[in-house]
């Protein structure tokens, strides 16, 4: 099933997403990795603001190759978001509600997306050169000394996402391979 | 004897930096395009789908295809009669990670320090692999390596009596922790025998062979048939959401090993599984 979303991602459309749907994704999101998110995780540890206002947000887990002349982003696949489990639920748990990356996340990341009503949306890891298209506005933000984990606010359109793991814990990893092979056997 | 200056060294790298990371090889493009025809799970048709338009994105607008423009692994083959001149070969090479990297608009991903970190700021330095050969030539290859599924990789020394099928077991294992991490479609590369370190450097070998190609010695080439199509039955898919193509490719190379050992490394790369190479 296909679904057009419009963030911020509040927790009545989070609500609403289920594991295994491709939606396309209009808004604002940011962007952070491991060096990104270690930072972030220090200032709340103590009490300073983050770099963003993290209601509803959703972060995406990439690190950009720079843009050429004339280019908005380069390329900007998402990158391996088991490196962000560590972080992952203190986001959260001050109301950063989506995560954008590949790969499998801990039980304690997926027992916070219950919590918090999280959504976990898999986009496809190898294809910078495609997702760079569904971003249209890019801003640097904070932690410019990172390159490219750099903290910058995005604004996409359509960008194709598949939810991995919904606000339920339900997770395509495991249904969707246990689905196919019930299909095959 | 021939006189190379390490400067063409540099021009080299620079150039197969740049080309390596936006254009992808052919037969790995084959292999993709194979798969697709014989997926029959609808969600992995479409990534496979999405994943055909992004390297031909990559290729008519020459940028990256992926965003993790990897390490730079440079592999010379230097023909034993060749004499670098015009300054250090290490220096040159890295110069022309650099300036291929900065020219390329190619991600800058090598920290200074494995504990402490620290961005280099150029992606420098190279990971370098020489190798001495007859002639007078020098091969250079540019494998840039993405650390996605570089993480997924492993290495075990196993005892000769696990045998055959303690490689099986190991490869299969090794697949199946790496799951949806390593960016699937994925290709792996097996490197079997040698010492701790040659095994390793083997499997990553391996996987700058093309995927067209089979390993020479017919036992070897049966069993990278065999596990290509086991590790396919195991339904993790395109991105591992489910699907038949979990691996478009798998390479084995070997070499003699000791009487006591029987060391196996399997270095798993993703569909996006990048290398060029050119002749000085």
């Amino acid at each position: 099933m296909e679904k057009h979303i419009t963030l911020p991602l509040t927790e009545e459309l989070a609500k609403s997403l289920k594991a295994g749907e491709t939606v396309y994704l209009t808004g604002t999101i940011y962007t952070s990795r491991d060096a990104g998110h270690k930072r972030m995780c220090e200032s709340l540890a103590k009490g300073e603001p983050l770099p963003f206002d993290p209601t509803d947000a959703t972060i995406y887990y990439v690190g950009p190759t720079p843009a050429k002349p004339g280019q908005v982003i380069g390329s900007a696949g998402p990158t391996t978001s088991g490196r962000m489990d560590a972080y992952a639920p203190t986001m959260m748990s001050v109301g950063a509600r989506g995560m954008i990356g590949k790969g499998a996340r801990l039980p304690e990341v997926v027992d916070a997306m219950k919590k918090y009503s999280g959504v976990y949306f898999g986009a496809i890891g190898g294809a910078g050169a495609l997702l760079a298209k569904c971003i249209k506005k890019c801003e640097l933000i904070a932690y410019e000394d990172l390159g490219a984990e750099a903290l910058r606010k995005l604004y996409v359109e359509d960008m194709p996402l598949v939810v991995i793991i919904d606000s339920e814990g339900n997770n395509l990893y495991e249904e969707g391979r246990a689905a196919y092979l019930k299909k095959n056997n | 004897m021939r006189e190379i200056n390490v400067s063409q060294l540099t021009d080299v790298v620079e150039k197969l930096c740049i080309e390596a990371n936006q254009h992808l090889p052919g037969d790995v493009k084959d292999a993709i395009k194979k798969c697709r025809a014989c997926e029959d799970w609808e969600i992995a048709q479409g990534v496979l789908d999405k994943i055909i338009t992004n390297f031909e994105i990559a290729d008519e607008q020459c940028v990256p295809i992926c965003q993790d423009t990897g390490m730079a692994c440079v592999f010379l083959e230097i023909g034993q009669d060749v004499h670098f001149v015009g300054g250090d070969l290490t220096d040159a090479i890295n110069e022309g990670v650099r300036r291929g990297y900065d020219k390329g608009y190619l991600r800058k991903s090598v920290v200074k320090d494995p504990v402490r970190r620290g961005n280099t700021g150029d992606n420098t330095p190279a990971m370098i692999y020489t190798e001495i050969v007859p002639g007078e030539e020098v091969k250079v290859t540019v494998g840039p390596k993405g650390f996605g599924s570089e993480n997924m990789s492993a290495i075990r020394m196993f005892k000769p009596s696990a045998g055959l099928q303690g490689i099986k077991d190991f490869i299969i294992e090794t697949v199946e922790t790496a799951g949806p991490n390593p960016c699937p479609p994925m290709v792996v590369g097996v490197g079997i025998g040698g010492t701790f370190d040659k095994a390793a450097l083997l499997a990553k070998k391996a996987l700058m062979r093309p995927l067209d190609s089979k390993n020479p010695d017919p036992f070897y080439a049966d069993l990278e048939e065999e596990m290509l199509a086991k590790i396919n039955e195991l339904g993790i898919g395109p991105q591992g959401f489910g699907g038949k193509t979990t691996a478009i490719g798998l390479n084995i190379e070997t070499l003699p090993t000791h009487i006591a050992g029987m060391p196996c490394a399997i270095n798993i790369n993703c569909h996006v599984t990048r290398h060029k190479s050119e002749v000085i």
